[in-house]
């Protein structure tokens, strides 16, 4: 019978088949670990004289609660809160202690955990991936099964390597076409979110298909991955190709010579058969796309840079007209207003959606020779030390820096607001970042999601700006 | 983990819909690296003024309905993060249960193995019970997860669903921990015949 790329998956990895009575127990390839929701789960496996099952399958950074401030005389990146300093000496002892490896604050490979599996050749095709992050969907793009799980979940994966799921349903995601100039993935990602709602893909495992995905490289597709949580989904996943295969090759991790070899065969077949099910279709064309941005406070809150903000007054439902009141409310936004020309304070790019070195490529490509405007403060953090290297030898630092921005250490920073960066109430900011909650990029801040492309023009202008103008006059 | 016990609880109605793990429990109280005092940051943002005293009109900071044991929310409760703080938070503020009309994935998941009840209601008993609630802050309902029955306060019966695994471990006290060790002759025997390559400790050598 022919099968989808996540049923592939999920069946390579039963150690037990679900039940009535009980869920199926997964088998899980790599756990990504940070010191945010994991420590109440070492906690547990000390408790109970538990040792951790597969070190070599399980992989910890720092990313969180870390500060993305510069470096001391000594190389060292201090973390002033003593909170965030205890709770990252804990991920220490604890590694330590189990046996797992670390990429702690400030060394060389370390980022945020999205950013490194892939860009260690770890995350791989056909793998199960799980992380205590609802991030952990960015995996997806390499066609791996990705989720995120909580801190009970991370001690059974530490202690098993196993899981408890049901069977989710699927949902295939067809954008065909090609996108305009100025348009990017994070645009496909927030049009998608914006269409079928923040709770649409509840239950299911998104497979995104069709030729404007498979136009986009690796980084796009992990945009796109990354934000499948935001439509309510816990996995979104991509069928692997040529593009995913020349992205892993050489990277530490992935296999080498006969192996890759021998992988690559397990790789071919994974894509959907044709005639393959899914219980859920969605399309859209990649033709009619343009920027996307936020208004609201979730990010099923979007439309069209060039729309106006809904007036909660057309809406029939009385639980949607409360939903958009509050949330216009919180934003300071007026029913039916432009968003373009809105006043700005900070422009963040970073975050796991948006903080590889092909979006600061982007992002700097766009800034070279302007300045950010007076009145807004502009942070660029990139998601991994490897990536802040890599752009450091590309003079993207200097770009953004003569621009007037901050080039800061790698961390989620101002995505979490757990860290030290974070907005001040009623600020308003351009965010690269998924989520644009009540409070999420600090107590009273309000965040309008958008592309790097959308960030820079709106930094440049000091207000939020059509980057499609500016990308335009770029080229002549 | 303590077995699950039928209740009879107050109700408090909190109608918003998408209600998210941010507001839950925001991320600066997650540097903790344990359960301790995140009852009392519970809907942080929403409960308290910027210098810490509580705002006397949201819901939960009424006396009236102070002892609450179970939080009706809006739509699709507890999406976005992986936090399972949230449901911690939850339990912590006093809640023994949390219904809506459906709920986020991992919330669910992290609530049914701390034995936090989501309850999922159709629209109609989701409507009745916002109003009751809102119309009198001593309301009670019956929660009982053997019948997988909430009783409303005229009597009326509703069934609500809940996977068979996750409604046996609440009701044994059994954690799910447990039933995954007693797993470990599958597990090897997986381990043995399935051997795709991760190795974190060794990168493979150029």
């Amino acid at each position: 019978m022919a099968k989808t790329l996540f049923e592939k998956v999920w069946n390579q990895h039963l150690v037990k088949p679900q039940m009535a009575d009980t869920p199926a127990v997964l088998y899980i390839d790599l756990h990504l670990i940070h010191e945010v929701t994991s420590p109440q789960a070492f906690t547990v496996l000390r408790e109970r004289g538990l040792k951790v099952r597969r070190p070599d399958r399980t992989l910890a950074t720092m990313d969180h609660s870390t500060p993305t401030t510069p470096r001391n005389a000594q190389g060292i990146i201090p973390v002033l809160d003593a909170q965030a300093s205890f709770q990252l000496d804990f991920l220490t002892r604890n590694c330590k202690e189990f046996g797992v490896p670390l990429y702690s604050l400030g060394t060389e490979n370390q980022g945020i955990v999205h950013v490194i599996g892939p860009e260690q050749g770890l995350t791989q095709p056909g793998m199960t991936i799980v992380c205590g992050d609802s991030h952990t969907s960015t995996h997806g793009a390499f066609g791996a099964l990705a989720f995120g799980i909580g801190t009970s979940e991370v001690g059974h994966v530490l202690a098993t390597q196993c899981l408890l799921q049901n069977v989710p349903q699927t949902m295939a995601i067809r954008v065909d076409g090609a996108l305009h100039e100025g348009v990017t993935a994070k645009d496909i990602i927030l049009a998608i979110i914006a269409k079928i709602g923040v709770g649409g893909g509840t239950g299911y495992v998104l497979e995104y298909m069709g030729s404007a995905i498979r136009n986009l490289g690796m980084e796009g597709r992990m945009t796109i991955c990354n934000m499948s949580i935001e439509g309510g989904a816990r996995a979104g996943m991509i069928a692997p190709d040529e593009t995913t295969f020349n992205y892993i090759a050489g990277r530490p991790f992935a296999p080498k010579g006969k192996a890759l070899d021998k992988a690559l065969a397990g790789w071919r077949a994974l894509p959907s058969d044709d005639g393959a099910r899914f219980d859920a279709e969605v399309v859209l064309n990649a033709d009619d796309l343009v920027p996307m941005i936020t208004y609201g406070t979730n990010p099923g809150m979007g439309m069209k840079i060039t729309d106006n903000v809904p007036n909660p007054a057309n809406f029939a439902d009385v639980s949607a007209k409360m939903a958009m009141d509050k949330a216009l409310t919180y934003m300071g936004l007026q029913p039916g207003q432009q968003l373009i020309g809105q006043p700005i304070n900070v422009v963040f790019v970073g975050s796991c959606t948006n903080s590889r070195i092909g979006d600061l490529r982007e992002a700097a490509k766009l800034i070279k020779g302007q300045k950010v405007a007076d009145s807004v403060r502009m942070m660029v953090v990139p998601g991994s030390q490897k990536v802040k290297a890599q752009a450091e030898a590309e003079g993207l630092d200097v770009i953004f820096r003569e621009a007037g921005a901050e080039w800061r250490e790698a961390g989620c920073s101002m995505c979490i607001a757990m860290n030290g960066d974070q907005l001040q109430p009623g600020e308003y900011a351009v965010s690269t970042s998924n989520r644009n909650f009540e409070g999420r990029q600090g107590k009273g801040g309000r965040t309008f999601l958008a592309s790097p492309l959308t960030a820079v023009a709106s930094a440049v202008n000091g207000v939020v700006t059509d980057p499609r103008l500016m990308v335009e006059r770029m080229k002549v | 983990m303590e077995k699950l016990q039928a209740f009879t609880g107050k109700v408090v109605a909190l109608p918003i819909n998408d209600i998210d793990t941010d507001q839950i429990i925001p991320a600066r109280y997650l540097k903790v690296t344990d359960k301790a005092g995140l009852g009392e940051a519970c809907f942080s943002d929403w409960r308290y003024n910027a210098d810490g005293s509580p705002k006397p009109e949201f819901v939960l900071n009424k006396p009236e309905h102070a002892g609450s044991q179970v939080l009706v929310g809006g739509h699709n409760f507890g999406c976005g993060s992986s936090r399972e703080h949230a449901p911690w938070a939850l339990m912590g503020a006093g809640f023994k249960a949390v219904i809506s009309t459906y709920f986020a994935d991992i919330f669910q998941n992290n609530s049914l193995k701390n034995g936090l009840l989501p309850i999922v209601v159709d629209d109609e008993t989701h409507k009745q019970l916002i109003s009751l609630a809102e119309e009198d802050p001593n309301i009670e309902i019956h929660v009982d997860l053997a019948s997988q029955q909430i009783t409303l306060p005229d009597g009326r019966k509703v069934t609500f669903p809940v996977d068979a695994f996750s409604k046996y471990c609440l009701l044994q006290g059994v954690d799910q921990m447990g039933f995954l060790l007693n797993l470990d002759p599958d597990i090897v025997k997986y381990e043995t015949e399935y051997t795709q390559r991760v190795n974190t400790l060794e990168p493979v050598e150029l």
